[in-house]
This record gives structure tokens, C-alpha cells and sequence, in this order.
């Protein structure tokens, strides 16, 4: 056998090694969840035993519980006004994100770079520091416990990542197009509407989908701003252990549901959520 | 550098001779598009900061309105005198770092064990980027009640198979045991980052070193790892940016107990429980402060990566 034959054999052994070892890094992040979506299915009892009960039967018990069967309260209010909260301030985010984007890129406003930075700066002060006087002002313009508040309160979390997203993204955009476009006539606003949106469409659906799952993660506003009226997802779940008693498979069921718009948001958009995350900043 | 770069794009633009007030207007047409946006920013972010600076200069418990008055520095002095306070900051720069480095190096190993191409790469990928997409308050609760409920969580009772010992987890090693489920869900984003910053890399300077008899390990130290800085410091300074503002999990496991309140959880007793406004915003304040410190780093970051873009473009 030459040597060159060896080598290849020895690399390619190697590489079967390293393969099955990142196999088992990624089975022993995702068994955590994969054994809350197990126990969710799995009755009180078989689910608070130790050792673990793998092959216990199978029950919807947990998602009944859930959803209000066993007297608790419906989480129907709270998923509702989650998708009220992160749909709409999505839609409010895309609304001003996507003209000022095309001021950032397309037809550059003087000192553009200065004006994404400021957008990149105010998310970097933590949301804590100004939580108090959004609170009193929310309590004296009888704001409190109000969904619309944290519509706001999201739009502004997620405008910056929104900006800088889509300025990525129009300015991929060949000025030529849309010089053709202005040659031939056209307003701004058909400019946008009909030449820039559709070629930016995958970039400004990317960018809806991260801005929705952080809307819909959000805890620490929800949690003060809200009470029982305009109470989201998030805060359901961490007012949803004060019985005493078995709950392990009711919090599997209620944390796989809630996290499920999630999950499926990311995985849709996760070729675009490294940028999204880190603002643009990789692609 | 803003002005030389745009001023001979904005020029041709113009053909015919302007009059003073037509290129003002024209002005005002480009920034119109931007202003709704940036707008709302200045009001919605800046203006409480505005607020919370200004209530910080006061003593002003909300259960005791009229005795509201102005203090000056007191709230800083007692703030930062404070045992509990300086204790949370202490917290919140233990969680801040050990939290990044622990992702950061975890998601390098994964970054560099999907940069290869193996069976099935795809599907781990998935399963690598899942604790990313569970709701932070669910994957608290799945921590703390899932994993480390010392009578029948799963930790324990996959330590019960091999006859190990039963710890409670939360209770021994409260700050450990926040700071694991974070990594658990950070390494995903260090992963994503690392794993762009790997697929960018210059393909046909490995493949000559490689011609050369360069090793992997000196590959990975001389061309690879010097690439990568920038890489990690993105991954680093976003992922301080996030987690120094951490509420969820050290509210959902601990409830700040057990020396596990950070800056953001304290801010948050201290206004909701004990309606200590002035004191509340001035430890506020000390959060601004101090992620401005390392906003500065990580702007710098963000934009020399995006002067290359815009350059390289």
C-alpha cells in the first residue's frame, strides 16, 4: 500500500472521529429538550420518578392540564395577547425600519454611518435603566396592564436590529435598478413598493421573524408592565408553578407550546439569524 | 469620513443648475424617510434615560410620595456603600464572564467540528441551534425544575444509573447552576458567529499551506485563529451586551437568592418591591455606565468589521 493511500485512510479515519463526536456534542445539547417534549407526554407520576421512566406510557394529560382542563387558568389570553404584542410591533418595526433603511443605503443621507451607530447604541443600554420612568409614566397616562404599551416598548427593542438588518440588504440592491425606475418616472413611494421590496423580500421577512421572536421571548417589561389584562406568554409561564404537588409534565407541555412559534421562526429564518443577531455585523 | 464618502455620490445626482433653497428642500426629501424612525427612537429610549438620570438625583420612595426631595449624590453613595448592591455587581460581571468565555470556547470546538463536512451535517447543525429557539423563561423552568430538581430531575437521575451522588444542584452551586443553563443556551449564538467568521476564511491560503506541510494545528494557530479574533471578539462583546442585561434566568431559578441577583435583577427589586425609586435608578445609572464601557469596546468592533464591508463592497 503506498503511503499516500495510508494517509487518506488515516485522515478520512480522523475525520469519521471528529464527525461522530460533533454528532455527540449535538444529541447532548438537544437531549434537554428532547426530554421535555419525552416527559410532556408523560402522566405527573411517571414523570417525577427517579431514575427517569423512558418508557413510560404515553398521555395528553400534560397539554389538558395546560390548556385549562384541570380548573387552572386558559393560556389563551396570555398566547393571545403575545401574538398581538410581537405581530403588531413586528409590523410597526417593518413600517419604519424599511424607508429609513433606504435612507441609510439607497439614497444615503449625509453622515449615514453616524445615524446606524446611534440606532446600534441605544441597544446597547440595558432596557432596566429606563424600566422605572416608563413605568410611573405608564401608570399615570393609565397605560399599565395595557398591550399596546409593550407594542411600543418591543418596537423600540427591535428597531435598531431592523435598521441595520435592512440596510444590509438594500444596499446589495444595484443602484441601476432602481435609477431605471426613478428615469422612468416613479414617486419614491412606488419606488419602494413596486422595484426595492420585492428584491429585498427574503432579507425583510428574515428580519420580521427575529424581531417576532424576540418580541415573543421578552420577560422583564411583560412581567412589570402587565397584570392580568395584558399578561403575555412568558409571564404566564412564570405564574404557572404556584400549586403545590406534581407539575413536571404540565411545565414541559406549557414550555414546548410556548417556545414552539419560536423554534419554528428560527428555523425559518436561520440561514439570516446570525446577521440578525449579531446586527448585521456577519453575514 | 462620512462626508468624503458621500458628498460625490450626492453630486452627480443634481444636473441642473440648483437654487439655495431647492437643494435644502432636496435635503430634507432624503433625511424624510429616516426621521419617522429615528424619532420614535429618541423619544421611546432616550428620553427615560433622560428621566431615570434626573429621579436618581432624588429620595423618593413611591409608597412615601410626599416626602419626595432632592438628595443629590446620596443614592449614588448609598448604592455603591451598599452590601447588597456592590455584591450584585460583583454577580453580575461573574455571571457576564464566565457565561461568555464558557459559550465562546464551547461554540469554537462546535464551529470548528461543523466546519467540516460529515455525515449528517445538517441535521446537527439543528440540534446544536435548538436551546437558541426555546423561550428563555421556558428553558429556565426546564433547568430548574426539569434538570436540577434534586429528588427526580434528569441530572439526577441519570447520576442514579452510574450510583453517583444525588446533589441539589441549585442549592450548592446556585450561581454555577444559572450560569450552566446560560451557556446552554449562548453556545448556539458563539457557534453562529464563529461558524460565519470560519466559512469566510481565505480557502486558497489554507489549501497552499497546506501544499507547504503545514500541519492542522499550525494552520489553526497562524491562519485560522488570527482570522477569527475579530470573530470572537463580535461574539464576545454581543454576548456581554446580553447578558449583562440578564433578567430571566436568575429570576425564574434562583429569584435572586443565594447570591445569584445580578445589576438588572436588584434594579428590579428595588423599584417593584421596595418602590425605592431614587435608589433604583441611580444603581441604573451604574448599569448605563457600565455597559457603555463595553459598548465602546463593541461598537468599535461592529464598525471596523462594517468599514471593511462598506470598503470591500
Amino acid at each position: 500500500m503506498s503511503t499516500t493511500a495510508l494517509r487518506v485512510r488515516r485522515v478520512r479515519g480522523k475525520g469519521a472521529g471528529l464527525g461522530l463526536l460533533a454528532w455527540l456534542l449535538g444529541i447532548a445539547f438537544f437531549l434537554p429538550i428532547a426530554w421535555m417534549a419525552l416527559t410532556s407526554f408523560h402522566s405527573e407520576q411517571d414523570a417525577a420518578t427517579n431514575p427517569p421512566s423512558f418508557a413510560a406510557a404515553l398521555t395528553l394529560d400534560g397539554y389538558r392540564e395546560f390548556f385549562g382542563a384541570g380548573g387552572g387558568a386558559s393560556p389563551w389570553p396570555a398566547l393571545i395577547n403575545s401574538t398581538v404584542a410581537s405581530v403588531a410591533s413586528t409590523l410597526l418595526v417593518l413600517l419604519l425600519a424599511f424607508p429609513a433603511a433606504y435612507a441609510l443605503s439607497i439614497n444615503r443621507v449625509r453622515k449615514w454611518t453616524d445615524v446606524l451607530f446611534f440606532f446600534l447604541s441605544t441597544k446597547m443600554l440595558p432596557a432596566v435603566a429606563g424600566l422605572l420612568p416608563i413605568y410611573l409614566f405608564a401608570k399615570n397616562a393609565g397605560m399599565l396592564d395595557n398591550i399596546w404599551l409593550l407594542v411600543i416598548l418591543y418596537t423600540s427593542m427591535n428597531l435598531p436590529i431592523a435598521v441595520w438588518m435592512m440596510q444590509s440588504f438594500l444596499a446589495e440592491i444595484p443602484v441601476a435598478v432602481i435609477e431605471a425606475a426613478r428615469v422612468d418616472g416613479a414617486r419614491l413611494p412606488t419606488v419602494l413598493a413596486r422595484v426595492v421590496a420585492p428584491i429585498a423580500l427574503p432579507g425583510i421577512a428574515a428580519t420580521a421573524l427575529i424581531c417576532f421572536i424576540f418580541s415573543w421571548n421578552e420577560l422583564l417589561f411583560a412581567r412589570v408592565l402587565t397584570g392580568v389584562v395584558a399578561e403575555t406568554a412568558p409571564v404566564f409561564l412564570t405564574g404557572f408553578i404556584t400549586s403545590q404537588g406534581l407539575f413536571l409534565a404540565k411545565v414541559c407541555a406549557a414550555s414546548l407550546v410556548i417556545s414552539l412559534p419560536v423554534l419554528a421562526a428560527g428555523f425559518a429564518a436561520q440561514d439570516k439569524l446570525v446577521q440578525g443577531l449579531s446586527l448585521g455585523a456577519v453575514k | 469620513m462620512t462626508a468624503t464618502t458621500t458628498a460625490p455620490v450626492a453630486a452627480p445626482e443634481t444636473p441642473t443648475p440648483v437654487r439655495r433653497p431647492s437643494a435644502r428642500l432636496r435635503a430634507w426629501a432624503t433625511r424624510a424617510p429616516l426621521l419617522p424612525a429615528l424619532i420614535f427612537m429618541i423619544v421611546v429610549t432616550q428620553l427615560p434615560f433622560v428621566a431615570t438620570l434626573v429621579i436618581s438625583f432624588f429620595d423618593w420612595n413611591s409608597l412615601y410620595p410626599d416626602a419626595r426631595h432632592f438628595t443629590g449624590l446620596d443614592n449614588y453613595q448609598e448604592v455603591l456603600t451598599d452590601a447588597d448592591l456592590r455584591q450584585s455587581v460583583w454577580t453580575t460581571v461573574l455571571l457576564t464572564v464566565a457565561v461568555v468565555l464558557a459559550s465562546l470556547v464551547l461554540g469554537l470546538v462546535l464551529a470548528l467540528l461543523l466546519d467540516r463536512k460529515f455525515r449528517g451535517r445538517g441535521i446537527v447543525r439543528t440540534l446544536l441551534i435548538a436551546p437558541f429557539l426555546v423561550v428563555p423563561v421556558a428553558a429556565a423552568l426546564l433547568w430548574k425544575h426539569v434538570l436540577y430538581n434534586p429528588e427526580y430531575g434528569l441530572f439526577n437521575g441519570l447520576l442514579h444509573y452510574v450510583g453517583g451522588p444525588q446533589p441539589d444542584w441549585i442549592s450548592n452551586t446556585p450561581l454555577l447552576a444559572v450560569e450552566a443553563s446560560l451557556v446552554w443556551q449562548w453556545t448556539p449564538f458563539m457557534m453562529l458567529i464563529l461558524l460565519a467568521g470560519l466559512q469566510s476564511r481565505d480557502h486558497q491560503q489554507i489549501e497552499a499551506a497546506r501544499v507547504d506541510g503545514a500541519s492542522d494545528w499550525q494552520i489553526f494557530v497562524h491562519l485560522t485563529l488570527p482570522h477569527l479574533r475579530r470573530y470572537l471578539e463580535l461574539g464576545a462583546l454581543l454576548g456581554s451586551i446580553y447578558i449583562v442585561q440578564n433578567f430571566d434566568a436568575v429570576f425564574t431559578i434562583t429569584s435572586g437568592g443565594l447570591g445569584t441577583a445580578n445589576l438588572p435583577y436588584t434594579v428590579y427589586q428595588s423599584f417593584y418591591q421596595a418602590h425605592e425609586n431614587g435608589l433604583a435608578s441611580a444603581a441604573g445609572v451604574l448599569v448605563v455606565i457600565g455597559s457603555i464601557i463595553i459598548a465602546t469596546f463593541a461598537l468599535r468592533v461592529v464598525s471596523s468589521l462594517f468599514r471593511e464591508e462598506v470598503s470591500g463592497a
